[in-house]
């Protein structure tokens, strides 16, 4: 049998379709496809594949089953280390991970992992999985858990599939953190996907509240001296967006990539007026930045109507941290791409509106801390882009409300809290954390793989507190 | 959900709620906001708190019809549900004896005023009141600013009630009498707020404000709240809401108040065709 060298493509609406809809714009394989590209992989012993993935899916196992169109063992060995399939699946970068170590990835192209592992919890989900709420016992532990992303979200699965009682409190009115109100909708659907595996968690018997500040509503210490909580887990991810400090960067029409995308996907303003909560977007639109959250805000520019959407990235295509599949896309829907540009000021008009973007153009100089060559301002290159919105996506720092209100934990100089790499432990006894809020802002299955270790740590560190107390 | 036990109607288009929120109302103190939604297509809308009531457990919400949302929270009736209520949100206000202070409430803004009052007073402060409306008919919390205030001076625009002048100009004969004022907390809209940073600034006396812009998440993360203090940027919803009067670029925090005013029309033009479709949706 001689050997397809690549991945089966998966459908997808057509370019001119999906860019005037919120819709997803892949479709997943159908079973045919699935199977025949399972037939790619090679059961390789080693699985080299594995160690490209923080959480270690065991992906050979999970392939053979979905070969064999046995979808309900490939899910149960998916979910055996991954609680969240089917968002992993859509949004892991996965040409960084699992499918870079894929042995094929040597002479063609990986394996469609991802593709695969959607695949399998898509059908799973559709057909209506059987979840057993597991009983915790009366004198069952109590574990808190702050913040409801993929990090919160994945050490309360684990716990409470170990009997332990879990809750959950959220400070938005939806669980789900950056897959609610960051990555859009028609990269992740929010109600099908989201909502959907965040309720198999409730099934399980996780409790989630909404509307609970941590650090207000309460505070960690009182979590665990009065409201009776054994641990706490801290995942509550990336916070305020960082600015440009460059002139006009207060005008109306700018706007942080985090507040453009909540008004959007959290808030649903794309259905402004059946939505109440509005959303501004002009003709030409500018998105700084190369990351995911910056693809994101320009293909919502682009649906919810701007005429031209520019990508300002201050280095070249190669450095572009966005996920491959996510540069691709916004190729195809015409997003442009301004490379090797950086903005110096915002321009605007006497009613304190957005009239342009000044840049200046970039060189690649000498190699920085990072590895990467620092860009430097070519001389003499100033220019102004005729924009009348502009978006910034150049990062977060931590969200600082549980830090600043919590005695004796540890956090670095940019105010992320110090914890453990292999077990999320902190400086405080019976606390600990994970996810974006640790690393600053990094992926979904990073953050997942966090929360699996800490999960693992909290169940020890309980184990061992109801010893003490026997 | 959360229940609305009180309504009651303040001034024309000014209603008060007051609200079962026993989580809110145990941490509560003056200066702070919520956020709340009333249905499930609808804003997040940040109103301050202006009372709560620990025994109870409930917080006390006054707010002015402006535009579709908050029609529509007034369209609730007592005994009805918020669907979603979070908070309390923002630092609270610095409370400490500091002599003489003199708050200042304009509009809408003296429900916001008074817990600060109440509580710059129990502290054991000198409280003069300045509150002040466009006229008579919409002036609300005279009798509460009264029972915690040494003295207190009304205005009015038209003077149907008090003096007819602006909040300014109370305050500025304050300043100029041999009173040693320590502190002038002030709270309504933008431009009286700026004013009233103008008026103390010669005499370099502290002045706080609370800044209301437009906000989403309310928690820090969206960046949409931020303002001009002392040429920084600082976000409202967790380094505010109050900051130092004589720092704030006002200007630029008007321009921004405004962003969304074809929108703020549209939506209600939305909501007005709804109701007379008699949309299950909106209706309650
Ligand atoms: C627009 C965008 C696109 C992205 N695209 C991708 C992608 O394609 N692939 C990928 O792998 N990664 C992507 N990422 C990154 C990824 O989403 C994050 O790394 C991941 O969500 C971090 O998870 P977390 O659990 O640490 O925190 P978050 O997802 O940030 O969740 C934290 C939660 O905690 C809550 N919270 C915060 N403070 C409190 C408090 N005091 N009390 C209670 N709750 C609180 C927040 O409201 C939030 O819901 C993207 C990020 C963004 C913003
Ligand atoms: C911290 C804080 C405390 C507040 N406290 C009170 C209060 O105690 N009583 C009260 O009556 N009002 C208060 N407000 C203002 C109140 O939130 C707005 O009037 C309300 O959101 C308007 O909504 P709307 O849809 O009815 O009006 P719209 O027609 O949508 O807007 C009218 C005006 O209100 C402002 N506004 C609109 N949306 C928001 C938003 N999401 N956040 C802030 N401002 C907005 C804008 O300047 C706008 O031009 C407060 C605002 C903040 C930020
Ligand atoms: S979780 Fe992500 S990295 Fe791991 S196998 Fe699945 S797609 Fe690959
Ligand atoms: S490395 Fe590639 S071919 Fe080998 S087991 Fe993993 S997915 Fe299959
Ligand atoms: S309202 Fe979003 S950061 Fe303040
Ligand atoms: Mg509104």
């Amino acid at each position: 049998m001689s050997l397809l060298l690549t991945k089966h493509p998966m459908p997808e609406q057509e370019v001119t379709a999906r860019v005037e809809n919120f819709d997803e714009v892949t479709l997943g394989y159908t079973l045919e496809l699935a199977k025949a590209e399972a037939e790619r992989c090679l059961q390789c012993k080693t699985a080299p594949c594995r160690k490209g993935c923080p959480v270690e899916v065991d992906i050979p196992a999970f392939i053979k089953k979905v070969k064999a169109g046995d979808l309900d063992s490939a899910i149960a060995k998916i979910k055996e280390v991954n609680s969240l399939p089917a968002v992993c699946g859509r949004v892991c970068p996965q040409e960084e991970q699992c499918e870079k170590y894929c042995v094929l990835a040597k002479k063609g192209e990986a394996v469609g992992i991802g593709r695969l592992e959607r695949y399998a919890a898509d059908t799973a989900r559709n057909k209506g999985e059987a979840i057993t709420a597991i009983e915790c016992s009366a004198a069952a532990q109590k574990v808190a858990i702050i913040g409801s992303g993929p990090a919160g979200l994945t050490v309360a699965g684990d716990l409470a599939k170990k009997g332990y009682k879990v809750t959950v409190f959220e400070a938005l009115h939806l669980p789900g953190g950056v897959l609610m109100y960051g990555i859009p909708e028609f990269r992740l659907p929010k109600d099908e996907v989201v909502q959907a595996e965040i309720n198999n968690l409730r099934k399980l018997g996780v409790e989630i509240i909404v509307n609970a500040v941590i650090g207000s509503t309460f505070t960690v210490d009182e979590l665990m001296e009065k409201e009776g909580f054994d641990a706490v887990f801290i995942g509550t991810g990336a916070g305020l967006p960082h600015f440009m400090e460059i002139p006009g960067e207060n005008l109306n029409g700018v706007y942080s990539a985090n507040e453009f995308l909540t008004r959007c996907n959290l808030m649903k303003a794309y259905r402004f007026p059946q939505s109440a909560t509005p959303i501004h977007v002009g003709k030409r639109v500018a998105v700084v930045g190369g990351g995911n959250v910056a693809m994101d805000g320009a293909r919502t520019a682009l649906r919810l109507g701007a005429e031209q959407v520019s990508i300002v990235y201050r280095r070249s295509e190669k450095e572009l941290p966005a996920r491959l599949e996510e540069v691709h896309h916004a190729k195809e829907e015409g997003i442009e791409f301004q490379l090797l540009t950086a903005p110096t000021a915002v321009l605007g008009n006497v009613d304190g509106w957005v009239i342009g973007l000044q840049c200046v153009r970039m060189e690649l100089g000498e190699p920085d801390a990072s590895g990467r060559r620092r860009p430097v301002e070519a001389p003499n290159s100033e220019f102004v882009l005729d924009v009348d919105t502009v978006i910034i996506a150049i990062g977060q720092g931590p969200n600082p409300l549980v830090q600043s209100t919590t005695k004796g934990l540890k956090t670095n100089k940019k105010g992320n809290i110090i914890a453990d790499i292999d077990n999320g432990a902190t400086s405080k006894p019976g606390v600990f954390a994970g996810g974006d809020i640790v690393t600053g802002a990094a992926t979904v299955i990073l953050a997942m793989g966090a929360g699996k270790k800490a999960a693992a740590a909290i169940d020890t560190y309980l184990q061992g507190k109801k010893e003490c107390s026997l | 959900m959360y229940k609305i036990l009180v309504k009651q109607q303040l001034a024309p288009s000014v209603q008060l709620f007051e609200v079962e929120a026993p989580l809110i109302a145990k941490k509560a103190k003056p200066g702070q906001f919520v956020i709340l939604r009333v249905n499930d297509h609808g804003e997040r809308i940040p109103l301050t708190i202006a009372d709560f009531n620990r025994e109870k457990g409930s917080v006390t919400l006054i707010f002015q019809e402006v535009g579709a949302s908050t029609l529509e929270l007034g369209r609730l009736q007592q005994g009805e549900f918020l669907l979603d209520l979070v908070g309390p949100l923002g630092k609270p206000t610095h409370i400490e004896k500091f002599g003489t202070v003199v708050c200042v409430g304009g509009g809408i803004g003296i429900a916001p005023v008074y817990p600060i009052a109440r509580g710059l007073k129990e502290a054991g402060n000198e409280v003069i009141s300045i509150i002040g409306a466009r006229s008579e008919e919409i002036l609300i919390y005279e009798e509460e600013m009264a029972a915690v205030s040494d003295q207190l001076i009304i205005t009015t625009d038209d003077g149907s009630k008090g003096i007819k002048a602006l909040v300014t100009q109370p305050l500025k004969e304050l300043l100029d009498s041999d009173k040693t004022i320590s502190l002038v907390v002030a709270i309504g809209p933008v431009i009286m707020m700026k004013f009233v940073a103008e008026t103390t600034r010669p005499y370099g006396v502290p002045t706080v404000v609370s800044l209301n812009p437009i906000m989403v998440d309310g928690t820090g993360m969206c960046g949409g709240c931020r303002v001009s203090v002392g040429q920084e940027n600082k976000f409202a919803c967790v380094d505010g809401p109050e900051f130092d009067a004589h720092k704030v670029d006002f200007e630029s925090l008007m321009a921004r108040q405004r962003m969304y005013k074809p929108h703020e029309k549209q939506h209600s033009e939305h909501i007005a065709g709804k109701r007379e479709e008699g949309c299950k949706c909106h209706s309650h």
